[in-house]
C-alpha cells in the first residue's frame, strides 16, 4: 500500500519543549513538510530567535544559526549575500521582529534581500514570562499590562504593531500573507502561503515574509481549544487574515 | 621583481590588507574617523565575487558580519568608538559562537559622542571583553600605514586559526594619515582556503547538519564552553605575543607605548640617545594576548630601570603593564586624552623628572 502521509524528514522525531496547545509546533512542521517538498534540506540555512523558538535547531534537521534578538534579519542578509546557493529563512516571534528587530527587518526587506521570514505573532513575550509585545491586543493583559493594553495615559502603551502591512509598503519587498492556524482550513493555507514563501526565494524574486497568528495559551491565560478561538474571533479582527502583497 | 609603493591614507591600507587578505565580506555604517575605510570597501569590494553593505546601524553590520562568518568566509567590519561600543553585542556573540571576524576600530575621543580626535581611550574595551560573558578577542595595534596594511592577514589568520574574533585597535591619525605602503601578499597561513572550516553553515549536503550556537541550557554545558574559551585563550596568550623593543640592554627608562603613540615615544627614545641617555622602549603589538613576556625578561640587574607608560588616554593599558611587572619596577604614566596628544616635550620633561 502506498504510504501518503508520514513525519516530515527534516523534522527530528524529538518531543519538543512547548507548552500544550502552542503554535510553534505546527509552525515547525509545516516548514518541515514544505522544505521536504521543495527538496531544499541539504540547502536550507534557518536563523532562530530569541524567544520561545530559540532551540528550534533542536527540532529542525537542517543547517541553523542562533542570532542576538532582533538581529536574524541581519545575520540573514550575511548569509545569503555570500552564499547566494542557500535557501534562507528566518524564525522570529513579535518581540523579535517588530520590537527589537524592527530596524533590521525593515531594512532588509527594504533592500530585497532573497530571503524568507517566517514571522510567529502571538501578541504575548512567551520565553519571559508573557510581557506585553509591539502586537499585544488592546485590552489584552500581559505580565506588564496588568490593567490590559491602553492607548491613553498611564499606560499609553500604543497600538497593536502592524509590521506586515508596513513591510507591504516597500518597493522592495515581494510577497507578505497573514496566517493562522486556529482550524485545519487555516493551516493549510499557511502551509501553502509558507512555500510560496520560500519558492520566491528559490526563484530569485526577492523577499517575502509570512505572519502566522499563533496561539500562546499558557500567557493568554486559556486553555488550548478557547486560545485557538480567541485567535479567531478576536486576534484575527484586529490583523486581518490574507495576502497583504 | 620590484616592489611598488603607494601612496595611501591608513584607513584605505587596512582595506586594501582586508581584499588581500582574502576578505569576502564587508558590512559598515558611516563614522568619522574611519569614513575612507568604508569609501574605500564600497569601490573595492564589489570588483571580485566580494560583498560590501552599507548596514542600517553598527548593530546590523556586525550581525551581518556573524552571519557571513557562520558560512566560514572571511568577513570583517569597521567602526570608530561609539560604534564600536554598539558593535559590542554581536562580538560577544561571535566570542560564544566561537567565529573568526574582523572588528577595526579607529578610535576618536570620548566618552559619548566624544569628538572625531585621535584617542586611546578604548583599550580596556578591546582587550577585556567589551560586550557581556568571559571571552577575549585578539587585539593588534599598528603604529604605520605599512602594519595597517600587513596586521589585515595576521588578523584574520589568527581569527581563523583561533575562531575568535580579532580586533585591530587603530586611531584617528593612524586612519588619516598618508604614508608610503608596499602592498605585498604575506599571509602567514599558506592560504585559508586550504584549511576546511568544517563547522560552516553551508547546507547540510552530505553531512549531519551543522548548528552555529552560544545559548547552552543544559546542565554544566555552557560551563564547559566557558572552560574550552579559557584553555583557547591560555594557548593564544602563550603562542601570540607580539612587540617591538629598542635599546632594553642598558636602559634607566624604559618607554612604553603603542600605535600613534608609540611613533612619537620612539622618536624621543632615538634623539635622547644620541644624547647617549641610556632610555628604552617597548612598543606592544599585540596588546591582547598583551607581551608580558618581553616586561617579566626584563634582567633583574637592572633593577633601578623605570617605566613610563604613554598613553592618548588617562592611564588603561598602564594597568596591563603593572601587572606584568608585578612591582618589580617603577611604573609611571603620562596621559592625555579628549584630543590632547602628549607632546614630545611634556614627554621629556617628565623623563627628566624621573631621574
Amino acid at each position: 500500500m502506498e504510504k501518503l502521509f508520514s513525519h516530515p524528514s527534516s523534522l527530528r522525531d524529538v518531543v519538543t519543549h512547548y507548552c500544550p496547545g502552542c503554535g510553534h509546533g505546527i509552525v515547525h512542521r509545516l516548514i518541515a513538510e514544505v522544505v521536504d517538498e521543495l527538496e531544499i534540506r541539504e540547502k536550507v540555512v534557518a536563523i532562530a530567535p530569541v524567544g520561545c523558538a530559540v532551540i528550534a535547531y533542536d527540532y529542525w534537521d537542517f543547517d541553523c544559526a542562533e542570532a542576538a534578538h532582533g538581529r536574524a534579519m541581519a545575520v540573514a542578509t550575511g548569509i545569503k549575500r555570500v552564499r547566494p546557493e542557500t535557501v534562507v529563512f528566518t524564525y522570529q516571534g513579535d518581540g523579535d521582529l517588530a520590537a527589537i528587530g524592527t530596524s533590521e527587518t525593515i531594512h532588509a526587506a527594504n533592500r530585497g534581500e532573497n530571503i524568507t521570514g517566517i514571522f510567529v505573532n502571538n501578541a504575548v513575550y512567551g520565553m519571559t514570562g508573557g510581557q506585553m509585545a509591539p502586537t499585544t491586543l488592546i485590552g489584552q493583559k500581559t505580565a506588564t499590562t496588568p490593567h490590559g493594553r491602553e492607548i491613553n495615559l498611564p499606560g499609553m502603551h500604543g497600538y497593536p504593531l502592524k509590521i506586515s502591512e508596513m513591510l507591504a509598503q516597500l518597493a522592495a519587498v515581494r510577497y507578505v500573507e497573514r496566517v493562522a492556524l486556529f482550524s485545519p482550513p487555516e493551516v493549510n493555507k499557511a502551509k501553502k502561503a509558507i512555500r510560496l514563501a520560500f519558492q520566491n526565494q528559490i526563484d530569485n524574486l526577492g523577499f517575502s515574509l509570512i505572519e502566522v497568528l499563533s496561539p500562546c495559551p499558557t500567557y493568554w491565560g486559556m486553555p488550548p481549544k478557547k486560545a485557538l478561538d480567541w485567535t479567531r474571533e478576536v486576534m484575527a479582527k484586529e490583523f486581518t487574515l490574507g495576502r497583504i502583497k | 621583481m620590484k616592489e611598488k609603493k603607494i601612496l595611501i591614507t591608513g584607513n584605505e591600507a587596512i582595506g586594501e590588507g582586508a581584499i588581500q587578505a582574502g576578505c569576502t565580506f564587508y558590512a559598515g555604517y558611516p563614522i568619522t574617523p574611519q569614513n575612507e575605510l568604508t569609501a574605500y570597501m564600497a569601490k573595492r569590494m564589489p570588483q571580485g565575487k566580494r560583498i560590501f553593505i552599507q548596514a542600517e546601524s553598527e548593530v546590523a553590520a556586525i550581525n551581518m558580519v556573524y552571519g557571513a562568518a557562520t558560512t566560514g568566509v572571511r568577513a570583517m567590519t569597521s567602526s570608530s568608538s561609539p560604534g564600536v561600543s554598539l558593535k559590542q553585542e554581536g562580538i560577544s556573540y561571535l566570542a560564544g559562537a566561537q567565529l573568526p571576524a574582523v572588528i577595526v576600530n579607529i578610535m576618536r575621543g570620548g566618552p559619548g559622542l566624544g569628538n572625531i580626535a585621535p584617542s586611546q581611550s578604548d583599550y580596556f574595551q578591546a582587550t577585556k571583553g567589551g560586550g557581556h560573558g568571559d571571552y577575549r578577542n585578539i587585539v593588534l595595534a599598528p603604529s604605520s600605514v605599512q602594519e595597517a596594511y600587513d596586521f589585515m592577514f595576521l588578523a584574520f589568520d589568527l581569527a581563523d586559526k583561533y575562531r575568535n574574533p580579532a580586533v585591530i585597535l587603530g586611531d584617528g591619525m593612524l586612519g588619516q594619515m598618508m604614508e608610503p605602503l608596499i602592498a605585498s601578499h604575506k599571509s602567514q597561513v599558506t592560504s585559508h582556503k586550504d584549511k576546511k572550516k568544517s563547522w560552516a553553515l553551508t547546507g547540510c549536503q552530505g553531512r549531519k547538519p551543522n548548528i552555529i550556537r552560544s545559548l547552552l541550557l543544559g546542565e554544566g554545558a555552557l560551563e564547559e564552553l566557558n572552560l574550552t574559551l579559557q584553555k583557547k585563550y591560555q594557548v593564544i596568550q602563550k603562542k601570540e605575543q607580539l612587540w617591538e623593543d629598542l635599546f632594553l640592554d642598558d636602559a634607566g627608562i624604559i618607554l612604553v607605548a603603542y600605535g600613534s603613540m608609540a611613533r612619537i615615544a620612539k622618536s624621543i627614545v632615538r634623539q635622547l640617545r644620541k644624547q647617549r641617555k641610556k632610555i628604552g622602549l617597548i612598543r606592544p603589538i599585540s596588546l591582547w594576548p598583551f607581551p608580558n613576556k618581553i616586561f617579566q625578561g626584563i634582567s633583574a640587574k637592572l633593577k633601578k630601570t623605570k617605566f613610563l607608560v604613554i598613553e592618548m588616554s588617562y592611564g588603561q593599558m598602564v594597568e596591563d603593564v603593572r601587572l606584568a611587572i608585578n612591582g618589580k619596577f617603577r611604573v609611571e604614566f603620562l596621559g592625555r586624552a579628549g584630543g590632547g596628544i602628549p607632546a614630545p616635550q611634556q614627554i621629556i620633561r617628565k623623563i627628566n623628572s624621573m631621574h
